[in-house]
C-alpha cells in the first residue's frame, strides 16, 4: 500500500514536471523560428501547384504562404514530423520529396533494386560463360577454318576491312 | 505574305520528304537507280526548303508582326532583337520547327558524303531519316503551326492559318513576350545544343536501321556514323551542361541539377548514348556485342522521342513545361511505331548479329567497359522508373506522389563511384587479355600518389567518409591518367631520342582516340569534384536584414549595403541589392543579386550575385525586400564548395570530345600500279 502511494506520488510529480516543461520548451522553440528553421522543413516539401520545385526555392505566392504556415506551426511548437504530417493530411503524399514507404509505393524502391540485381546476375553469368568458352576458343584459333563458316568472300572482305582500319588509324 | 511563304515552304518540304521516302523504297525494291538518285536529291532539298520557313518566321518575329499567333505569344516590342531571334525556340510551335530544321540540316548533310561502297545503305538511310523528319513537319503543319494567325469569330478568338467562317483577323499591337526564365544568355545556346544532340542521333539510328534491313553484319555503319555520333554526344553533353549552368544562374535555388522530369528526359538519351559510344568501342576492336550496340542506338533514338513526348505534351509537368499541347496521341503512335519496327527488325536479325569472339578476362578492357555500360543502363532504368512512377501510381491507386532528388541521388552516388573506379582501371587495361598482375604493376604508383586524396581531406578535418572516398577516387583517376600520359611519352622519348614535348605531341597524335578519351575522363573527374563539393558540403542560410546588417555563412560575412529599385528601357523593373562579401574583417568582393520583373510577361526572374573561386562559391539571392521599411531585405545565401570545378571539368570534357571528333587528315590512296616516270 505504502509502495503504491509512493509510486503514484512519483508519477504525479513527474507529470507536473512534464506539464511545466512542455509549454516552456514549446515557447523556447517557437519563440522566434528563423528563416533557416523554416527552410530546413520547406526543403523537404513540394507544393502541388509548382510541381518539382522544392518549397524553399519556390517564389510563388502559394509557396510563400506555405512557408508562412510552417513558421506559424513552428512557433506553436510543432515538430518537423508533425508539420510534414499536417501537409500530407491536407494535400496528400505528393507534398513529400519521396513516396512514403508503404503499400504500392514500395514498388518505386524495389523495382530498381530488382533490376540491378537482375543485371548483376546476368553480368556474372555472362562472365562465367565467357570464361568457360576460353579454351575452346583458343583451340578454334589453331584449327583450320571450316569452309562453311569462313567463305572466301568473307575472308576477302575481312582483309579489306582490316586494311582500311589500319589506314584510318594512320 | 511572309507567313504564306513560310507555311507554303513547310508544306512543300513535307511533300518532298514523303516523295523522297517513296522514291527511295521504290528504287530499292525495283532496283532502279534513278529513283534512288531522285530520293537523294529530295533529301538534299529539305534543308534549303525549311530554311525558307525558318527565315520567314524569324522575319515575322523581328518585324513585330503580332497578327501571327506564335509571334504574339513569345515576342514583344520591348524585347531586344537577339531575344526576338531566340524566341524562335521559346514556344512549342517554333521549337518544333527549329527541331525539324536542324534535323533537315543533318539529313541534307548526309547526302553530301561520298557513298562509294555503301550504296546499298542509301535508300534505307534516306527512308528512315526522311520519315523522322516528315513526322516532325506533320506536327507543325497539322497541330502546331507557327504561322497561324489570330481571328475573331462569333465563338471567340481562334488561331488558324486561313480565315475560319465569319472570322475577322486581329492585329494585336504588342505580344505577351518571352517567358522571363528564357531571357538569360544561357538560353540562347542551351536549347539549340540540346536539340542538336537530340536530332543528330537520328543519323546513326538511320544507318543502323539501314544496316539491319540489308542484313549487313559488319561494323561499317558504326564507322560511317562515328563522327556523327560523337558530335551528337558532344551537343547533348553541352546541352546538359549549359542547362545546368542556366539553372545555377537563373532558377535561384543554389544548385545546378534538380532531378526535374525534363532534366531527366534529357539525361536518359545521354546515358544510353554514352553506353552506346562505349559498347561501339568493343564492337570495333573485338567484333563483339553487335546486338547490344543495336539495342543501345535504338534505345537512344527512342529515348529522344520519349523524352520529347514526356515533356512537350504535358504528360509530365515540370519547370520546363513552357510548351504543352495536344500532340500527345500522335507522338505516342510514332514512338510505338519506331520502337516496334526497329525492335522487330532487330529480333529478325538477332542471330546474324551473334559475335564470334569471346570474352577472355575479367580485367580486359571489354569486360570493364561492359560493367560501365551496365552501370549507365542501371542509372537509365532508375531515371525512367522514377519519372514514370508518379503517373503509374496515379493510374493504379489514384494517389499522386512526388519522386524527388533523394530517390535519384541514392542511386546516382554509388553509380558515379562505380564509374570512377572503372575509370581508374580502364585506361591501363588492355583488350582481350589482361591479368590482375599486369594491372597491379601499372596501378601501384598512381595508387600511392592518390593516397594524397585521402590524406589532404583528413588533414583538413573532414570526417564525412563517403566524401573522403570520393576525393580519393578522384585523385586516383587523375593520377592514373597523368601517369599514362607521362609513361607513354617517356617510352617514345627513349626510343626515338626526341624531346619531351615532341614525344608528347607525337604520342598524342598517334593515339588521338585514346588520349581524347583520357581528356574526357579527366573532365568527368573534375566535374565529379564539383558535384562532391556541392552535394556533400553545401550550406545555406537565410535572413531578413536592414541596410548595414549582415549574415554569416561558412567563413564569410555578407553585409547588405543598399538596394535600388528602377525601371529599364527594355520594360523591366529591377530591384538590385549591393552587398559586400567579407572575410577576416576585410571586404573581398561586392555582389549585386537582383530580381527582374518583366512587365510584358508579368514574370519575375531571380539573378544571384556569385563570387566564384576554385575553392568555393558564395552565392547570394535577393528573396524579398520592402521599399519603405526598416526591415530591409531578405537574402538567401549559399556556400557551394568546389562547384567551379564542375564548370572547368565541363570545358575539359568538351575539349576532349572536340579532340576526338576532329576530322582525320585523309591519307591519300596511291594505286599500286601507278606509272612511275623513269628517266632514260
Amino acid at each position: 500500500m505504502k509502495n503504491q502511494l509512493k509510486r503514484s506520488r512519483w508519477l504525479f510529480t513527474s507529470l507536473i514536471l512534464l506539464i511545466a516543461i512542455l509549454p516552456g520548451s514549446a515557447a523556447a522553440q517557437g519563440s522566434d523560428p528563423t528563416d533557416d528553421d523554416v527552410n530546413a522543413i520547406a526543403k523537404q516539401l513540394y507544393c502541388p501547384v509548382c510541381e518539382n520545385i522544392p518549397l524553399d526555392a519556390c517564389g510563388t505566392t502559394a509557396c510563400e504562404q506555405w512557408r508562412g504556415i510552417i513558421r506559424d506551426k513552428l512557433s506553436e511548437g510543432w515538430t518537423e514530423e508533425q508539420i510534414k504530417t499536417y501537409f500530407v493530411d491536407q494535400y496528400g503524399d505528393r507534398v513529400l520529396a519521396e513516396p512514403p514507404r508503404r503499400g504500392f509505393n514500395w514498388l518505386v524502391y524495389i523495382v530498381p533494386l530488382v533490376i540491378f540485381a537482375g543485371g548483376g546476375v546476368l553480368l556474372y553469368r555472362g562472365f562465367q560463360q565467357w570464361r568457360t568458352v576460353k579454351p575452346e576458343n583458343n583451340s578454334r584459333k589453331v584449327s583450320k577454318p571450316s569452309a562453311k563458316s569462313d567463305k572466301p568472300m568473307d575472308e576477302y572482305i575481312n582483309r579489306v576491312e582490316e586494311e582500311l582500319r589500319k589506314r584510318s588509324k594512320g | 505574305m511572309v507567313a504564306d511563304i513560310g507555311f507554303g515552304s513547310l508544306i512543300i518540304t513535307l511533300i518532298v520528304s514523303i516523295y523522297g521516302i517513296g522514291a527511295a523504297v521504290t528504287g530499292e525494291v525495283e532496283k532502279k537507280k534513278a529513283y534512288i538518285l531522285s530520293a537523294q536529291q529530295a533529301m538534299r532539298l529539305v534543308f534549303p526548303l525549311l530554311t525558307i520557313s525558318i527565315i520567314s518566321l524569324l522575319y515575322l518575329m523581328v518585324s513585330d508582326q503580332f497578327e501571327v499567333a506564335y509571334v504574339s505569344e513569345v515576342s514583344s516590342r520591348s524585347m531586344p532583337v537577339y531575344l526576338k531571334v531566340t524566341a524562335l525556340w521559346g514556344g512549342q510551335a517554333g521549337s518544333l520547327l527549329f527541331w525539324s530544321w536542324l534535323l533537315a540540316g543533318f539529313t541534307s548533310a548526309v547526302t553530301l558524303r561520298k557513298w562509294d561502297r555503301d550504296q546499298d545503305l542509301i535508300p534505307w538511310v534516306i527512308a528512315v531519316s526522311l520519315a523522322t523528319l516528315a513526322f516532325f513537319i506533320v506536327l507543325n503543319v497539322f497541330f502546331e503551326n507557327p504561322f497561324n494567325r489570330i481571328w475573331q469569330t462569333p465563338g471567340g478568338f481562334v488561331t488558324a492559318f486561313s480565315r475560319p467562317s465569319g472570322g475577322i483577323q486581329i492585329f494585336p499591337s504588342d505580344g505577351s513576350g518571352l517567358n522571363a526564365l528564357l531571357r538569360h544568355p544561357g538560353m540562347i545556346i542551351h536549347p539549340p545544343m540540346q536539340y542538336l544532340g537530340f536530332v543528330s542521333f537520328t543519323i546513326p539510328y538511320a544507318f543502323a536501321m539501314a544496316s539491319l534491313i540489308k542484313g549487313r553484319t559488319d561494323d561499317r555503319w558504326i564507322r560511317i556514323t562515328r563522327p556523327w555520333t560523337l558530335w551528337a554526344w558532344l551537343f547533348l553533353s553541352m546541352g546538359l551542361i549549359l542547362g545546368a549552368r542556366w539553372a545555377y544562374d537563373v532558377l535561384g535555388w543554389g544548385g545546378y541539377w534538380g532531378w526535374d522530369p525534363v532534366e531527366i528526359a534529357a539525361l536518359m538519351p545521354w546515358l544510353s548514348g554514352t553506353a552506346y559510344l562505349h559498347a561501339v568501342l568493343i564492337q570495333e576492336k573485338r567484333g563483339m556485342f553487335k546486338q547490344l550496340t543495336m539495342v543501345l542506338i535504338i534505345l537512344t533514338h527512342n529515348l529522344v522521342m520519349i523524352g520529347t513526348f514526356l515533356t512537350r505534351t504535358g504528360f509530365l509537368s515540370s519547370v520546363h513545361s513552357f510548351a504543352q499541347s495536344t500532340i500527345g496521341p500522335i507522338f505516342l503512335a510514332f514512338i510505338a511505331l519506331t520502337l516496334i519496327s526497329s525492335l522487330g527488325l532487330l529480333i529478325y536479325r538477332w542471330n546474324t548479329l551473334k559475335s564470334r569472339q569471346e570474352m577472355t578476362s575479367f580485367f580486359s578492357k571489354e569486360a570493364l567497359i561492359i560493367i560501365a555500360v551496365v552501370l549507365l543502363l542501371g542509372m537509365l532504368v532508375t531515371s525512367f522508373w522514377g519519372v514514370m512512377f508518379p503517373k503509374i501510381s496515379e493510374l493504379v491507386t489514384g494517389q499522386k506522389v512526388t519522386v524527388g532528388p533523394p530517390f535519384y541521388e541514392r542511386v546516382a552516388a554509388p553509380i558515379l563511384g562505380g564509374l570512377l573506379i572503372i575509370m581508374v582501371i580502364c585506361p591501363l587495361a588492355v583488350w582481350s587479355y589482361a591479368s590482375f598482375k599486369h594491372l597491379g604493376r601499372l596501378l601501384w604508383k598512381p595508387f600511392i600518389v592518390s593516397l594524397a586524396g585521402i590524406a589532404l581531406p583528413l588533414y583538413a578535418g573532414m570526417t564525412l567518409w563517403p566524401a573522403v572516398i570520393a576525393f580519393w577516387l578522384v585523385a586516383f583517376v587523375m593520377a592514373v591518367n597523368a601517369n599514362e600520359f607521362i609513361r607513354r611519352t617517356r617510352i617514345r622519348r627513349k626510343d626515338q631520342k626526341e624531346s619531351w614535348w615532341s614525344a608528347f605531341i607525337k604520342v598524342f597524335k598517334r593515339n588521338r582516340r585514346a588520349y581524347s578519351a583520357m581528356i574526357i575522363h579527366i573532365g568527368v573527374v573534375m566535374m565529379a569534384l564539383g558535384i562532391i563539393g556541392i552535394e556533400f558540403f553545401q550550406s545555406e542560410t537565410q535572413g531578413t536584414i536592414p541596410e548595414g546588417g549582415s549574415l554569416n555563412l561558412a567563413s564569410y560575412t555578407m553585409v547588405f549595403e543598399k538596394l535600388d529599385v528602377f525601371d529599364t528601357p527594355d520594360a523591366r523593373n529591377v530591384a538590385r541589392a549591393v552587398v559586400t562579401v567579407n572575410k577576416d574583417g576585410k571586404v573581398i568582393d561586392e555582389l549585386n543579386p537582383r530580381r527582374d520583373f518583366y512587365y510584358d510577361s508579368g514574370q519575375p526572374m531571380t539573378i544571384p550575385g556569385v563570387r566564384s573561386t576554385l575553392v568555393d562559391d558564395f552565392y547570394v539571392i535577393l528573396v524579398d525586400w520592402k521599399v519603405v521599411s526598416a526591415e530591409g531585405a531578405t537574402f538567401k545565401v549559399y556556400h557551394n564548395p568546389l562547384v567551379k570545378w564542375l564548370w572547368i571539368g565541363a570545358w575539359v570534357f568538351i575539349l576532349g570530345v572536340v579532340v576526338a571528333t576532329w576530322p582525320d587528315k585523309k591519307t591519300k590512296l596511291v594505286p599500286a600500279n601507278s606509272r612511275i616516270s623513269v628517266r632514260t
